[in-house]
């Protein structure tokens, strides 16, 4: 058994485990009490799909999904920082 | 997976177990964020994926593509300094957003948010309900 061959093993169990993480987050969200808790559950989901992103880019030796895990993230902090704002306020500008 | 194979064997056992502890972090996280029992609890957990798990994974990617490209690849340090600088941010807007809404539905407001009013035009000495003190919203999950 190479090296090679562990670390393609290594990579699908990371991939399983960060799907598994995303559908927790998933339940969180479709089942959390308040709002809140829904806002977090979103906030690390983004999270978990930009480390999948980051994952099946080194899977494929790919650097350009580096990038779309870039974007990911920005626009996970965006909505984040835009839900706790209207939840605070109940507005997102004022 | 040719670019898997050329890899020295040390090094793909040592970005095997990066990959494996940090995805295995974030999983945990996840667990944490599913079976808490307060949203203040709650909070906590998912931060074990944004610090741990994208600390791990972004060290094996780059770990990775330098030894594959054979020249260092630093640019994932962007993806780690913007989940150094944004988490906290996030988390504690979300945290003090969570803290306004019971507080309001403590003093019976009841889920809806009080227009904003600027100080000069509020009335004066407006009294605050009270009556629905302590009856806090069930939180269990």
């Amino acid at each position: 058994m190479s090296a090679g061959l562990i670390l393609q093993y290594a990579l699908s169990y990371a991939q399983i485990a960060l799907i598994l993480s995303i559908a927790m987050t998933c339940w969180r969200m479709l089942r959390g009490p308040r709002a809140q808790d829904r806002v977090l559950a979103i906030d690390t989901m983004y999270i978990n799909a930009m480390l999948l992103f980051l994952l099946i880019g080194m899977g494929n030796g790919n650097v350009f999904f580096f990038e779309s895990a870039l974007v990911i993230a920005i626009l996970g902090f965006v909505t984040t920082v835009c839900a706790a704002k209207f939840l605070m306020r109940g507005e997102v500008i004022e | 997976m040719t670019h898997l194979e050329a890899l020295p064997p040390l090094a793909a056992l040592l970005i095997a177990l990066l990959v494996v502890c940090g995805s295995s972090l974030a999983l945990l996280g996840s667990v944490g964020l599913v079976r808490l029992r307060s949203f203040y609890q709650r909070i906590h957990a998912p931060t074990l994926c944004y610090s741990y798990g994208t600390f791990l994974i972004i060290l094996a990617s780059m770990a990775m593509f330098s030894l594959a490209e054979a020249r260092p690849v630093l640019h994932e340090f962007v993806i780690g300094g913007f989940m150094l600088i944004t988490p906290p941010i996030s988390l504690l807007m979300l945290g003090r957003a969570a803290l306004r809404r019971d507080r309001d539905v403590k003093l019976g407001h009841d889920e809806v948010v009080p227009p904003h009013i600027p100080a000069s035009e509020a009335p004066e000495g407006a009294p605050r309900d009270l009556t629905r003190y302590g009856a806090g919203p069930s939180d269990e999950g």
